[in-house]
């Protein structure tokens, strides 16, 4: 295990450099806009006491690197600053909205595995047939699919013309199924193309042949032997892909009208709530870098053959 | 037909392609992209696709900006072979003039992602040791933001607008084309012919830009098609939501944005210009797969 202590060590120094480089370009968002970041922060409808107590509260009179100082040490104690159109902090505003995206974004993976791996699987023990090209075909269709227009033809089928399934909002249970097959489809093509060539690999492997000999059922070599085998590159791939589904939730909740923080953020974007978009890029971001960081050292874990140097 | 020229050229004259060793080599590399029939697909959406937007002038006589509420939101009929939106303005010509501006997005992005991260992956990959740190952290950060979100970020903190969209969706395509030729470079820095040009005396940038990074363009020029696809769904993405080319400017994504409204009345708004995004990204999409295919076969990946 020295090895891979060695390599998370050094992970987690790589991790935290990029994310003090993210707070650093979430920091000077609202700093490079033109005019007073005080009045931009305070808005439109802010009296000229508030324009000055914001100023004092940002710290604007002192030197640039103390005001970062100042942001960081505030992020870091969990402070993500006071929403400028709710004037609520905006860490209590996010956390709902979190939560939320959160259920989308696992929903959606969880469909994007099960999927995935099964399409995957099945073109990989029949490469070449029919299944395997319209595999290939509809694999190459989920990743030129614009996510937001996947989302208004499954509403104009699903909710408008069967009248099915709700076109929007979070109210009933049901909800969820449109925005989730919607955010998964790109993910389900991706996982399924690679688990096709992990499984394809993996089948080809001497074990397999082992274990065929020796008159296991097909589905016992499929399942038990390579599918085993070919999972750790899939999990990697399933494990990143939970990282991107982030960055596709901001346009699928766009979409469906679902409260998380991706409808969050457009709509304070829309509104100059800048305290707001930068704590959600910040949340974002910080997400995402951990999802990455947890599914690297995982791998390291997993796999007893990696070795780390 | 330009492929049954090339044929004929292939196996009537073989000196004449000996003798010029890049026609060849193109040549070798057309066989190759052609046997890769899902690619000739891709290249043939493509070339249909930019042809109609240039010839829009010939397809449609109708003005993609002209109003008229009387005729606002008019399902297809002959006149207006796919309805009317809900200002009365023509669809089809709408689509056909906003596909010129979703494509110059698309490549005015590119060339941004390629003009900064080319040199930046030149660098880092030959110089290593520090600036490659530097530069690799830096590549880091920037996918940090999650996929859309990184151009999202950059609009928010730029503005709208056609200029800020093409500067804010270049940015988001910069880092992979460090990657990828940091990647490449370290492998060609090893090669004989580059010790060969250390040995004559020749300075680092006469290295780096006539050695090396015309070994390492093929990869590039996949990417670069690949990301042209990317570049058009993000702008897009961006329209969609508000936030890219404002009104009553035709582009693909804001008309989805706003065909969204009338989602109910009138679905055809928010099909066809989607339609549209998505036969263009994959078109690009299988081009680039068969291009990768053609350039380099090792580099294969699609079955």
């Amino acid at each position: 295990m020295r090895f891979a202590r060695r390599y998370l060590a050094q992970r987690l120094v790589a991790s935290v450099i990029t994310l003090l480089g993210v707070s650093v370009i979430v920091f000077l968002m609202v700093r490079v806009l033109p005019g007073d970041p005080a009045r931009v922060i305070a808005g439109l409808l802010a009296t000229e006491e508030d324009v000055q107590r914001i100023r004092v509260e940002l710290g604007l009179e002192r030197p640039l690197l103390v005001q970062y100082g100042i942001f960081l040490g505030r992020f870091v104690r969990g402070d993500l600053g006071i929403s400028a159109r709710t004037s609520e902090p905006v860490l209590s505003e996010l956390r709902p909205r979190l939560a939320s995206t959160l259920q989308l974004a696992l929903a959606s993976a969880g469909i994007a595995a099960l999927l995935g791996i099964a399409a995957g699987t099945l073109a990989a023990t029949r490469p070449y047939s029919r299944f395997d090209y319209l595999l290939s075909l509809s694999t190459l269709f989920g990743v030129s699919m614009p996510v937001y227009w996947l989302g208004l033809m499954l509403i104009i089928v699903f909710a408008v013309q069967l009248n099915w399934l709700p076109a929007a909002g979070a109210e009933t249970p049901a909800s969820i199924v449109l925005p989730s097959l919607t955010l998964a489809a790109f993910s389900v093509a991706l996982i399924a193309r690679m688990t096709r060539a992990s499984m394809l690999e993996a089948l080809g492997q001497d074990y397999v042949r082992t274990a065929r000999a020796k008159g296991l059922a097909e589905t016992a070599v499929v399942v038990r032997h390579a599918l085993k085998n070919a999972l750790i590159p899939i999990v990697t791939v399933v494990g990143l892909q939970f990282g991107a589904l982030l960055g596709g939730a901001v346009l699928t909740e766009s979409v469906f009208g679902w409260p998380g923080m991706g409808l969050l953020l457009v709509d304070s974007i829309f509104s100059r709530d800048y305290a707001m978009v930068q704590g959600i890029v910040l949340v974002f971001s910080s997400l995402f870098i951990l999802t990455n960081l947890v599914v690297d050292l995982l791998y390291a874990v997993i796999d007893p053959r990696i070795h780390y140097s | 037909m330009p492929s049954s020229t090339l044929e004929s050229i292939t196996a009537e004259s073989p000196p004449l392609a000996a003798e010029w060793p890049r026609l060849r080599l193109f040549l070798e590399g057309w066989q190759r992209f052609r046997r890769h029939r899902v690619a000739v697909v891709g290249l043939a959406l493509l070339v249909a696709l930019v042809i109609a937007c240039l010839t829009a002038p010939l397809l449609t006589t109708e003005d993609p900006e002209r109003q008229s509420l009387a005729r606002a939101l008019r399902p297809p009929s002959w006149s207006h072979p796919l309805g009317t939106d809900h200002l009365g303005r023509d669809l089809l010509a709408r689509i056909l003039y906003g596909g010129r501006l979703s494509l110059v997005i698309g490549f005015l992005a590119v060339a941004i992602g390629l003009a900064v991260g080319v040199p930046l992956g030149a660098i880092s990959g030959f110089q290593g040791g520090r600036t490659d740190l530097v530069i690799q952290r830096f590549a880091d950060i920037l996918l940090s933001f999650p996929g859309f979100l990184l151009a999202l970020s950059l609009v928010a903190m730029l503005g709208v607008g056609l200029g800020n969209v093409i500067i804010s969706v270049g940015i988001s395509a910069v880092p992979s084309f460090i990657r990828l030729v940091r990647g490449s470079v370290l492998s060609i820095r090893e090669q004989v012919y580059v010790e060969a040009a250390h040995a004559l005396g020749q300075t680092r940038s006469v290295i780096i830009f006539r050695h090396v990074l015309p070994n390492a363009m093929a990869p590039v020029i996949v990417q670069s098609t690949l990301s042209l696809g990317f570049a058009i769904l993000v702008a897009a993405g961006l329209g969609f939501l508000g936030l890219g080319v404002q009104a009553p400017t035709p582009e693909w994504g804001t008309m989805l944005g706003e065909g969204r409204q009338y989602i109910f009345r009138a679905p055809s708004l928010t099909t066809f210009p989607g339609l549209a995004i998505f036969l263009a990204v994959l078109g690009f999409n299988l081009f680039g797969d068969g291009l990768r295919d053609a350039l380099d076969p090792r580099m294969r990946t699609l079955g």
